[in-house]
């Protein structure tokens, strides 16, 4: 079974110190939940647990390696939606989400069935938040939830153990807050694992919830 | 393999989509050299023997003009930090957009460049010599060209600084790409320029996707 762990991470930003002595582990099938005043962290927290920044301090460990060690396999595995959509104008919903998939078909993935999905690929991903219609609509036409949309797609497109999501639900309308639910929880009962940062506006059955404010006061 | 074809794709058909960046480019490239018989005289001995160095500047200046652009759409939207987390090494990715980049701009110039030869009154046997030069230096330029566009992300007036940053080191592959024109025009075998060129292309192959892989870590961190 795996397992994602963090080990007394600190985080320094600039020349001051955002959390200090923070740990999580997240078991396969797990969720954690960040929360915490605005500039607490939690876009730091979910960058250092994708490797796109090192820890000041402490150790994030994936079955007990270094994420560090071999940043490729890492990324081969982990799913990260920030706050940037990535959504192409000049290309289709469809093509910009087929393209987020071919660039995650060569590493080693885990099968599909692994990841909670019957099967994958740019069409699921479009069907798995609604986006069949607007599949040949060019990105530069689609309202800010529907570029949001488009981005979540590829977590259904391509499987991957391991989401990190970063705000996933700003700009989301109700109804695909409820297709984002569901399928994080088919992620889940296929044993993937979510991190996810939000203000609320979308419950998770059984997440771990980790406040980085209380890590923010201890650092001062 | 494939995820590398998927990028070069991807942004191919962005240059063709958009068509900003081709069309700019060569159009540029015109534009400069046909300024250049109005600044100096239609003197057609001057031209012949000014043309190649003509050709080699405005075509350096053009490619310029779409590199502020490799990293830094991809930057603005959050793309580029998917591209740093696909599960291939990031000199891979910089290697991909680069090659792209080249398809789209630097392959048409060495195209369109035996045309403007013809204004400039460049000798014609000395065309194959001319596009020879050119496909060999612009990918050169490219890769040398994307170490500053790795750089300049995330500064205001990126274009400026970028053009400050890579002109200095664009020199070297001038001054080979000119020497193999002008020894071709006078009737010697320009191999020892082209191989130098060539010697240059794969210096800058070796080191350009590590050093621009570098400088968009920095910027992302």
């Amino acid at each position: 079974m795996s397992l994602f762990t963090g080990h007394d991470l600190i985080c320094i930003r600039g020349e001051r110190r955002v959390f200090a002595a923070v740990r999580f582990s997240l078991p396969a099938g797990g969720a954690l939940l960040l929360v915490g005043a605005n500039g607490t962290g939690k876009t730091s927290l979910l960058r250092l647990m994708a490797g796109l920044g090192r820890p000041a301090d402490g150790a994030i460990r994936w079955n007990d390696v270094d994420i560090a060690e071999d940043p490729e396999s890492h990324n081969a595995r982990l799913h990260f939606v920030g706050h940037g959509d990535a959504v192409k104008p000049a290309l289709t919903a469809r093509e910009n989400v087929a393209f987020w998939a071919a660039l995650r078909g060569g590493g080693d993935l885990p099968s599909p069935a692994e990841a909670g999905f019957a099967k994958a690929g740019p069409d699921a991903g479009l069907a798995a938040f609604a986006l069949g219609p607007l599949a040949s609509v060019p990105g530069r036409y689609l309202s800010a939830g529907q570029r949001r949309r488009v981005n979540l797609a590829r977590l259904a497109a391509a499987p991957a153990p391991l989401w990190l999501l970063d705000e996933p639900v700003s700009a989301l309308d109700s109804d695909s807050v409820a297709r984002l639910r569901n399928a994080i929880a088919r992620h889940r009962a296929g044993g993937g694992m979510v991190a996810l940062s939000s203000h609320g506006g979308l419950e998770i059955p059984d997440a771990v919830t980790l406040d980085l404010t209380d890590f923010a006061a201890a650092a001062a | 393999m494939k995820p590398f074809l998927a990028i070069v794709r991807r942004d191919v058909r962005l240059a063709f989509r958009q068509g900003t960046d081709t069309l700019m480019t060569l159009a540029f490239f015109v534009i400069a050299v046909v300024l250049f018989p109005f600044g100096v005289g239609p003197e057609p001995n001057v031209l012949a023997r000014i043309g190649g160095g003509v050709v080699w500047v405005a075509a350096l200046l053009a490619s310029m003009l779409a590199l502020e652009r490799l990293f830094q759409t991809d930057y603005e939207d959050g793309g580029l930090e998917l591209l740093a987390l696909a599960p291939m090494p990031l000199q891979i990715v910089v290697l991909a957009k680069v090659l792209a980049h080249w398809l789209a701009t630097g392959l048409p110039l060495a195209v369109v460049a035996p045309m403007l030869g013809v204004l400039m009154n460049v000798p014609p046997d000395v065309f194959p010599v001319l596009v020879a030069a050119l496909l060999l230096g612009t990918p050169t330029l490219s890769l040398i060209g994307a170490i500053g566009a790795g750089l300049i992300l995330g500064a205001r007036r990126g274009g400026v600084l970028l053009a400050l940053l890579v002109l200095p080191l664009f020199i070297p592959v001038l001054v080979f790409g000119v020497s193999a024109v002008e020894v071709a025009a006078q009737g010697f075998s320009p191999k020892a320029s082209l191989l130098i060129l060539g010697g240059l292309l794969l210096a800058a192959l070796a080191l350009g996707p590590w050093a621009a892989a570098a400088a968009i870590r920095q910027a992302l961190e």
